[in-house]
């Protein structure tokens, strides 16, 4: 068994909520710039090199990407070898949220009732996701998503007969409703089969991968492929203005599912996405 | 073409902006977002009174990130716009004139923004730290307790925005065909 204290979970989170809301990840760093590269309309062009520019100061500045600096999901792989002592897991990942969002002056964004809507002040809860996996490691994700390109998500219980075709019909009508409103350009996160809880979690999980990373399985990533090139002859382009760039990738995972259901997520993120993972 | 407004203003300037060219906004712009707009709404309901004089005006919709020590602002850039459709109208009737966020409107918004001459810009989603430097100065006029959600008073040097949608009702965005 190997021991891990909580108040070392706390303070990972702590400093993966506050790199995650200045640092755009590589990979969607390098996505901007080959779109830019690429991009045939001139306003659509500056718009990413306006993107691109903001990316540096954040760094530079040492200030959040976006104001939306999201509600946190939080994401813990946990080695079946480790024992977590020292007090509450969760409350240790919500002072992390908190201790980096205060100290970091990132908005407090949640607030405490969905009906009343008082905010909390500080960030919290963080919805966190715990998953078994074989060994003595604990990975810790940090995902902040704002809410602008979380609104615009969606998922259907599609019939069997429906097939790809609808699945498709339903990512790419997923797209266009969005329109401008998830500041595209998006990464289009879809998550295939399972139940309807299971297909969202897929959506979410299929928006960590790196978007340089194309599914393991070629029939899927074929798939995936496709879907970029449709969703980017839509038109809508960076900000809904127009161009050639909506998507910087669509990325898919799938699940087996029951023979009566063809249940689909789809979950959008913005070009300002958002994540850090960490080991311990 | 690029244009320069300056608030408050009139009538006449917005008439010569066309959906699709840029504009650099200056001088006073009032920041509020949903819970902001839902509390001038009630206010308006209830006597007919707004928390500073709309007339002619300007609304951001935005919902910063705090100062850091040194700064005036966090990241400032907009939301998204048609969570306010509900509340819009009200307030085009009471005289506003330009809002500037992201995304499309409704309808009955761009109705009324046709029939009180008003216009809605579009600024770059995501883009919060450049923006913010565009933003010289920062005031709570009113709803302190709403946190980031309180009505602000700002300064704009320079904020770069598109017509989304002109006076004349004339939009940039793609109607989905669906
Ligand atoms: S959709 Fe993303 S980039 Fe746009 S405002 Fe929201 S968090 Fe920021």
């Amino acid at each position: 068994m190997r021991i891990v204290k909580v108040e070392q979970i706390k303070e990972t989170v702590k400093q993966a909520v506050r790199a995650a809301n200045t640092q755009l990840p590589e990979d969607i760093l390098d996505g901007l710039q080959k779109a830019c590269a690429k991009e045939t309309v001139p306003r659509a062009r500056r718009l990413l090199e306006i993107l691109l520019e903001n990316a540096h100061l954040a760094q530079i500045e040492n200030m959040p990407l976006c104001q939306d600096t999201g509600l946190v999901t939080i994401q813990i792989q946990l080695g079946q070898e480790v024992s977590l002592t020292g007090g509450d897991l969760y409350e240790a990942i919500d002072q992390g949220v908190r201790e980096g969002y205060l100290e970091g002056y990132f908005r407090a964004s949640m607030v405490k009732d969905p009906l009343e809507r008082v905010n909390t002040g500080d960030n919290t809860p963080a919805v966190v996701h715990l998953e078994m996996t074989p060994g003595d490691q604990v990975v810790i994700t940090v995902f902040p998503k704002g809410a602008g390109s979380e609104n615009m998500g969606r998922t259907a219980m599609l019939k069997p007969a429906d097939g790809w075709p609808g699945v498709r019909r339903f990512i790419i009508e997923t797209v266009k409703i969005a329109n401008a409103n998830p500041c595209p350009p998006i990464i289009v996160g879809v998550g295939l089969g399972g139940n309807m809880e299971k297909a969202c979690l897929l959506a979410k999980k299929a928006l960590l991968r790196p978007i340089n990373r194309s599914h393991a399985d070629s029939r899927i990533a074929d798939l995936e492929a496709q879907l970029l090139q449709d969703i980017n002859q839509l038109g809508i382009g960076p900000q809904g203005l127009g161009g050639d760039t909506t998507a910087l990738a669509v990325n898919m995972e799938v699940f087996p599912t029951h023979i009566a259901s063809l249940p689909v997520a789809v979950s959008l993120n913005c070009h300002s996405t958002r994540r850090a993972v960490v080991t311990i | 073409m690029t244009h320069i407004l300056r608030a408050p203003l009139n009538g006449n300037t917005l008439q010569e902006l066309n959906a699709g060219d840029e504009v650099l906004v200056q001088g006073t712009v009032y920041a509020a977002r949903d819970a902001a707009h839902q509390k001038m709404i009630a206010a308006l309901e209830a006597n007919g009174e707004l928390p500073f004089d709309i007339d002619g005006q300007i609304i951001y919709y935005v919902g910063p990130c705090p100062a850091s020590p040194g700064r005036i602002i966090g990241s400032a850039g907009p939301t998204t716009s048609s969570r306010m459709d509900a509340y819009t109208p009200a307030l085009l009737q009471r005289g506003l004139k330009a809002m500037i966020g992201k995304g499309d409107r409704s309808l009955q918004v761009i109705e009324a923004m046709k029939k009180h001459g008003a216009v809605y810009l579009a600024t770059v989603g995501g883009a919060g730290v450049y923006l913010a430097q565009k933003i010289k100065a920062v005031e709570t006029v009113a709803y302190p307790e709403l946190g980031p959600e309180a009505l602000l008073k700002m300064e704009f040097e320079d904020f770069p925005c598109i017509v989304a949608i002109d006076v004349r009702g004339k939009s940039v965005y793609l109607t989905p065909d669906i």
